[in-house]
């Protein structure tokens, strides 16, 4: 059953990609499709960030626990989106001119809060096997990736920073991730709401602990 | 001021208005047309009456210009499909969708302030005042795009003689429409409306600069402008206001929309220079629409010839 869901929400997060696929076949994306595909990846990537950073409030509000052997999943394809929006810059956008980019990087702070949500996320993106798991130790790992927060408001910094005038779009992002992290300051500071069931790591039985 | 060769043939002999839309679109225009025209047109007549000019509709006289690119037009899709028009929307695809329904006409220019005779001029009386001129130009925004348009008008400069400017009038200022009820975009503070722009006196009497009503050997459409608007083929795309209204001779410099929302980032001249970067992005290159990869940014959009002299003396960069 289990496995069903997780293979459905699999084909369902591929979905954004097949469609850009599909449009840039189909001569669908515009008078400038390398901005659409820019935006269309960064949105997707802040997307998946706050759908990533739903679960865990969600399991404990709705008590659905089972909910967190989503979230790998999600985050990954957060990173995925983020992975194909920075290569749109780097290849369509700069055609890996690298002496640009490091110039981009230092004056443009918008780049460099992009670049910085971005990278943020490679470690998560590493440590997201439950070997990294067990190797970090619970603790540590939980640790490490409350960097996804920091990612996060990057992201959104990133958003607000490039936009000439209308703020609409960047502004909404940034309620839900305001949401998301204020729901986690408040869990943290009111014990009352912190979750009775801590999440159990996945281990298979025949392994035998590192030492 | 020297100038390029001219080009011997308008763009609409090059590219019929049908090859700019895809194969598809053009077969199934011509199917609807074609059932249209033979049971429409007499309707159609006793409806709208053709009296005045809508967008589509084609401009007769059109003469040649010696200030025309012989660079490779872009598709006339791309240029009413991809437009900034924060009057409608903020979003490119926008305008095109909700300004189908802008009326046009009846539409007047006030031109007042310094001058000797204040007037009031009907749109369709301005479009007399010269035949009209195809004038295929560079168009780069300030986002660092670009595209080259075959506009259609005449210099600004006819239209402002006719008002015998004062010699203490120094600069232009126009007015763009402000209409709520017809511009859903005007709706939202994203601006101060109603959108002004200005040009110093001799940027507005240089030949160069167009008064346009039209595009493509058409009328222009709405989400381009419509039905009057002006082309600063030097300046970035926003110094180009779009729908005027009032046309404003005064002695102090203008205050620019967009100066007024971001003065660090948007100068009033705001001629295209790739030495001066947008504080939040480089302008030494552009990527012109159809194109993969970006080109290299001209100073002055590439009519340095014909405009620098206007600048010389001048911290370029203070003068951003």
């Amino acid at each position: 059953m289990m496995r069903c869901i997780k293979i459905l929400i699999f084909f369902a997060c591929l979905g954004p990609v097949v469609s850009l696929a599909w449009k840039a076949y189909s001569g669908g994306l515009g008078a400038n499709p390398i901005e659409f595909i820019t935006h269309a990846t960064g949105d997707w990537t802040l997307i998946f960030l706050c759908v990533t950073l739903t679960i865990s409030p969600l399991r404990i509000l709705s008590k659905q626990y089972w909910l967190i052997r989503l979230r790998r999943m999600l985050g990954l394809f957060a990173f995925f989106y983020g992975v194909l929006h920075f290569t749109t810059y780097i290849w369509l956008d700069k055609f890996f001119d690298v002496h640009e980019m490091i110039k981009d990087v230092a004056k443009r702070p918008f780049i460099t809060a992009g670049f910085t949500a971005f990278v943020l996320l490679i470690p998560l993106a590493i440590t997201s096997t439950s070997g990294w798991i067990r190797r970090l130790g619970g603790k540590n790992w939980n640790l490490l990736h409350r960097l996804i927060y920091v990612s996060a408001v990057a992201a959104i910094i990133h958003y607000i920073w490039l936009v000439k005038a209308d703020l609409t779009k960047p502004l909404r992002y940034a309620a839900v991730v305001g949401v998301l992290l204020g729901y986690r300051i408040l869990a943290w500071s009111v014990p009352l709401i912190r979750s009775k069931k801590p999440i159990v790591f996945p281990r298979k039985p025949t392994e035998v602990p590192e030492s | 001021m020297p100038i390029n060769k001219p080009t011997d043939i308008l763009s609409s002999d090059i590219t019929p208005r049908t090859l700019y839309l895809n194969r598809r679109d053009f077969l199934r225009a011509t199917a609807v047309v074609g059932a249209v025209t033979f049971g429409g047109s007499v309707v159609g007549e006793l409806v709208w009456p053709s009296n005045t000019a809508s967008a589509g509709s084609k401009i007769d006289g059109i003469q040649k210009s010696k200030f025309s690119t012989d660079e490779k037009i872009t598709p006339y899709n791309d240029v009413t499909h991809y437009n900034n028009y924060y009057e409608f929307s903020t979003d490119k695809e926008g305008p095109a969708q909700l300004a189908k329904n802008f009326r046009a006409r009846p539409w007047t220019v006030a031109i007042d302030g310094l001058v000797s005779k204040k007037k009031t001029f009907d749109v369709d009386s301005i479009m007399k005042l010269a035949s009209p001129e195809e004038r295929i130009y560079r168009h780069r925004c300030v986002e660092g795009w670009s595209i080259v348009v075959p506009w259609v008008g005449f210099s600004l400069s006819t239209l402002l003689k006719q008002v015998e400017p004062l010699g203490k009038a120094k600069f232009v200022e126009f007015t763009s429409v402000y209409d709520p009820n017809q511009m859903p975009g005007q709706r939202e503070r994203v601006l101060e409306w109603p959108y002004v722009e200005g040009l110093r006196l001799d940027e507005a009497m240089h030949p160069l600069t167009l008064l346009c009503f039209g595009m493509y050997g058409e009328v222009l459409p709405n989400q381009d402008g419509a039905p009057l608007r002006i082309v600063v083929p030097w300046k970035y795309g926003f110094k180009s206001a779009k729908a005027i209204v009032k046309i404003t001779f005064t002695e102090k410099q203008p205050i620019n929309t967009w100066n007024k929302t971001a003065p660090n980032e948007y100068g009033f001249y705001s001629n295209v220079n790739p030495t001066v970067d947008h504080p939040r992005w480089s302008q030494a290159r552009e990527r012109r629409l159809g194109e993969f990869f970006k080109r290299p940014t001209l100073m002055f959009n590439g009519y340095g010839d014909q405009v620098a002299s206007l600048y010389s003396g001048m911290d370029l960069k203070k003068y951003f």
